[in-house]
This record gives structure tokens, C-alpha cells and sequence, in this order.
């Protein structure tokens, strides 16, 4: 049976791990407001403090943190190349054809990359720091409201619980699907990247085919136990506790701080 | 009371008009704490049976009475609360990616409240063995532990009928034998009528009864010992004997004066027997 570390949860317990997840999704949403809404250089600056801190107490290495960066190295590299090159101000220091590096260009850059790396790192912070099956618990919790426009949450939340479920074992189901190719002597490895996709057809098709057959089994399943009944209780319940009434005060100062900065500083470029 | 009644049931598939029919003008009843084996074929209709049960397919004609009441779509959900089905294949059977959420499931399906539901975990955990893998992730446990998993599952709605519809087919011997254990339990223990379908027929020696279906009737009916004693009869249905018969009969059929049995020590003597007696000679 293969390792099912499905996401990149980092099995450790620690002061943001065992904060409630629907704090955790609220809080990513609220910095990603403030980071955004931060315009100058304080702001910014307030905003990787938190998230440093937020990261030390997760007891996560920086180095595993980090890493989620290196994932978007490309498109940090390239948005700043673009933005440095056309973007205009007063304080020219090199100019040619449509091209010039200015002072505004270079600021503005580099607020860009500032923005970028800290939302990759929040979002990975969270992903390390809670389980798929927490995030889900807390996506459905937070959703809850949309019933009143009879939103089918909780057969949403079911969705999300199955596909979680159904991962590892899909993922097991391919590689002997492969493996059974291979020993009739499929290529994968070699050949154009045409012929490399083509060759993943018979192994899809059977995949797909047995995807189904396992979900009318599920169904047939659930319909056993019951599934399908007009009421349903839940028996799971989160509860908020000390540190997610802390990390709620902690986002609300960050907010207010970076929109008194934002009105009392203005924008530096 | 019978815990469960077939009464002239059919079941066809049909397919562009023509009826196949599956189960034909089927009579059969359960008595409450029975331990039934229901041996087949492939296609012989036991899987049928099993999905009829609790209404999961709806019989062409006949009545299914589960305690007395019959089966309609009114009453589908308190029949499946009375009727649990445990099927095949352990990995298509579970709902979420913890144990305990998992069972929870069919508690949380009948609206329980949550003190309730947390008591049903603990029972249905303990009667399966599996209260230490509470917090355990499903993907990692073994066949015969996730197909333990799926009876606790089922057993989080305290059903007085417990079918196992080939739940032992995709496991290895280890994992058999756990169903059957557990099967064996809950009917002794928890006095839960249980209907085991199986092709192996070695676990049909566990029942009271066992009945063979051949082409959707039934053929054959009586103790496994009786049935297993009607050894031609079971060859025209596809089945064998168990291991430690099929051993007997290549023995006798060598020339070995060995009797008939089921049982392995038995066996051992009997051969014992046998070579004793020819050395005495």
C-alpha cells in the first residue's frame, strides 16, 4: 500500500495545528485582503512579521516552507522581469525603445515578489498544518449559511470526503493498470510528448471504466446505510478555543494596521 | 416471527424487452437468530438476494417481509435500518478517510444525536475488534481490518439482520477468517440473525444452515454436514467440498478405508486408522 500523505500535511503538533481549520481558512483570506491592501512599505513589512511568527509557532521547517516558493520561482522571476521593463516613472535610470527601468518599476516589483511569496507561503502554511480531512470539515462548517439558499453543502462536503478517500486507491488502481501494460509491452518513457500522452489512453480508459464501477458500488453502499434520509445530524463537531480567538485578534490588528497605514502613509513608490 | 420471508419473489433484468429472469418465484425464510450460509455459483442469483433484502433492488413480484412487515418504498428506510448489507470489495464501502468518520456515517444518516452516535462507535468498533483503530486511516489497514471497518459501519445502525453478500471473496485466508470470526460473534454474542453468502465452502461449516442456489431457485437446503454429505448433487451445481472433504474422498477413491468427514483432526485419525490396521495385516 502506497504512503498516503495525500497534500503535504507535516505530522507535528504545534500551536497552529491544532487551531480550528475553519479559523485557519478565514485567516488566509484575511491576509490575503491585507496583503493586498497594503500599499506601502510598513504594511507589507507588518505583514510578513505575522507570518513569521505564524510559521515558528507551526513548528514547520523554514526549509519545507520555503520550498513551496521555489514553486513559483518562474513566475516570480518573469512577472518582475515584465514589470521592471514597462513599467513607467519618473526616476528613469535606463531607457531603450519601449523599454526602461525606473525607480517606480523597481519598487513596484519588488512589492509584487513580496506579495507573491508571502500568499505561497500562507497557503502552503495551511495546507502543512492541517489535514485534508479538517480542511474539509472546515470548508463544510464555513459553507453552512449557504443552506439557507439550499446550497446542497453537506453533499458537497461528501463529494470532497469521497475524492479524498478514493485517491490513494485510484492511484494504486493506475499503477497496476500501468504495470499491466507495461508487461504486455507498452512504452511510456519514450517518444514525442504526443506519443507519450497517447500512449496513457489505455491506461485511462480502464482507470475511468473502473471509477465507475466502483461508484455505483459506493452508492449502492451508502443506500444501505441509509443515505438519502431528509435529516441528517452531524457527528464531528469543531470547536473555536483560546488560540483561534488569538489568531482572530491577530488578523483583525493586521487589517486595521495595514488600512491606517494605507491612510496615514499612502502608497511609496 | 421469521426475521426474513421470500414469498413467490422474482427479479429479471431486462434487456430490450426480454426478461432475464434472475430469481424465480423465490420461497425462502430466515428465523430470528439463524446463522445461514447461502452457497452459489457465479450468476446463480445470491448477490440478488442480498440487494433485494433491503430494497436496494425492488422485486419484479412477491412479497419480502423483514419481522413481519413487508417490504415497500415506504417502509425502505426502517427495513435497511433492520436489514444491513455488507458487500464485496472492502475499498468501495467506505465513505471517509477515517475509521471513525466512517462509521459514523449511517448513524449520522438516521439523525442521531451526537452523544448516541459516539456510543454506536464504540460498540460497533468493539464488536468488530477494532476499538484500537479508532483514529486509524482506512487506506492503510489491510483487507480483512477495512472489511471489519464496513461491518462496523453497518453495525452503527444496529440491524437485527446482518447479510454478508461475499464479503470474505476479495480477502486473503488471514482476512477470511476474520470475517468469519466476527460474523460468528455478533451472531452468538450480539444474537444478530446472519445470512453469510459466500463461494467458500469451507465457511459455510459455521452455519446452522445453508442453502444452495442454482439459476436463481434454490436446490439444495439443510445443515452444511447434510449438504456436504450430497456430494454428486453439489458437483451439478458447480460447487465442491470443502478441502478436508475433497482430501477424503482422493483418499477412498486411492483405496484408503477412510468415513466421510468435514474435520481435519478427525481426518488425521481416520488415516491413522487406516494405516494401523493395514500394518496390523
Amino acid at each position: 500500500m502506497k504512503e498516503v500523505t495525500f497534500g503535504q500535511y507535516y505530522p507535528v503538533d504545534s500551536f497552529i495545528h491544532r487551531m480550528d481549520p475553519r479559523l485557519k481558512i478565514v485567516f488566509l483570506i484575511g491576509f490575503i485582503v491585507a496583503i493586498f491592501l497594503a500599499d506601502n512599505f510598513y504594511g507589507l513589512a507588518a505583514c510578513a512579521g505575522v507570518l513569521i511568527l505564524a510559521v515558528a509557532l507551526s513548528r514547520v521547517p523554514v526549509g519545507k516552507v520555503l520550498r513551496a516558493v521555489r514553486g513559483i520561482l518562474f513566475l516570480v522571476i518573469f512577472t518582475a522581469a515584465i514589470n521592471i521593463l514597462f513599467h513607467t516613472g519618473e526616476h528613469v535610470y535606463w531607457q531603450w525603445s519601449i523599454f526602461s527601468v525606473t525607480r517606480e518599476g523597481i519598487l513596484f516589483s519588488a512589492y509584487l515578489i513580496l506579495r507573491l511569496v508571502l500568499l505561497v507561503v500562507c497557503s502552503s502554511l495551511l495546507t502543512y498544518t492541517t489535514t485534508p480531512v479538517s480542511l474539509t470539515d472546515g470548508i463544510e462548517s464555513l459553507l453552512t449559511p449557504l443552506k439557507w439558499i439550499r446550497f446542497p453543502v453537506h453533499a458537497l462536503a461528501l463529494i470532497m470526503s469521497i475524492a479524498l478517500r478514493f485517491i490513494p486507491i485510484l492511484m494504486d488502481e493506475t499503477d497496476r493498470i500501468k504495470n499491466a501494460q507495461k508487461a504486455r509491452g507498452a512504452d511510456f518513457e519514450s517518444g514525442g510528448p504526443i506519443k507519450r500522452i497517447k500512449a496513457f489512453i489505455p491506461i485511462l480508459v480502464p482507470l475511468l471504466l473502473s471509477a465507475f464501477r466502483r461508484a455505483d458500488e459506493l452508492g449502492d453502499a451508502m443506500d444501505a446505510r441509509c443515505y438519502g434520509g431528509k435529516t441528517r445530524t452531524k457527528y464531528k463537531k469543531l470547536h473555536f478555543t483560546w488560540r483561534d480567538l488569538l489568531g482572530f485578534l491577530l488578523l483583525a490588528a493586521l487589517i486595521t494596521g495595514v488600512v491606517l497605514l494605507r491612510i496615514y502613509v499612502g502608497e511609496m513608490l | 416471527m421469521h426475521a426474513l420471508e421470500f414469498r413467490n419473489v422474482d427479479f429479471a433484468y431486462s434487456e430490450e424487452g426480454k426478461r432475464d429472469f434472475c430469481i424465480k418465484k423465490l420461497n425462502f425464510t430466515v428465523e430470528e437468530g439463524e446463522f445461514v450460509a447461502v452457497l452459489g455459483h457465479n450468476g446463480s442469483g445470491k448477490s440478488t438476494l442480498a440487494r433485494l433484502s433491503n430494497g436496494i433492488l425492488a422485486s419484479d413480484g412477491g412479497e419480502i417481509r423483514v419481522f413481519d412487515s413487508v417490504l415497500t418504498d415506504k417502509n425502505l428506510f426502517d427495513i435497511r435500518k433492520q436489514v444491513g448489507v455488507v458487500f464485496q470489495n472492502p475499498d468501495n464501502q467506505t465513505v471517509a478517510s477515517i475509521v471513525e468518520d466512517d462509521v459514523a456515517f449511517g448513524a449520522e444518516n438516521i439523525a442521531l444525536p451526537r452523544e448516541e452516535i459516539g456510543r454506536r462507535i464504540d460498540f460497533a468498533l468493539k464488536a468488530v475488534g477494532m476499538e484500537e483503530f479508532r483514529r486509524a486511516t482506512v487506506a492503510r489497514l489491510s483487507g480483512g481490518q477495512k472489511q471489519r471497518v464496513a461491518i462496523a459501519g453497518v453495525l452503527a445502525l444496529k440491524p437485527r439482520i446482518m447479510i454478508l453478500d461475499e464479503s470474505t471473496a476479495m480477502l486473503d485466508p488471514k482476512g477470511r477468517r476474520e470475517i468469519a470470526n466476527v460474523a460468528l460473534r455478533l451472531n452468538k454474542e450480539e444474537k444478530i440473525t446472519v445470512l453469510f453468502i459466500t463461494h467458500f465452502m469451507e465457511e459455510a461449516l459455521l452455519a446452522d444452515r445453508a442453502v444452495v442456489m442454482n439459476r436463481g431457485e434454490i436446490v439444495m437446503e439443510g445443515t452444511p454436514r447434510e449438504i456436504f454429505s450430497r456430494h454428486e448433487e453439489l458437483l451439478t451445481y458447480n460447487l465442491t467440498l470443502p478441502r478436508i472433504g475433497r482430501i477424503c474422498k482422493s483418499l477412498s477413491e486411492g483405496g484408503m478405508s477412510v468415513n466421510d468427514t468435514l474435520d481435519i483432526d478427525t481426518l488425521a485419525d481416520e488415516i491413522a486408522r487406516d494405516i494401523k490396521g493395514d500394518s496390523a495385516l
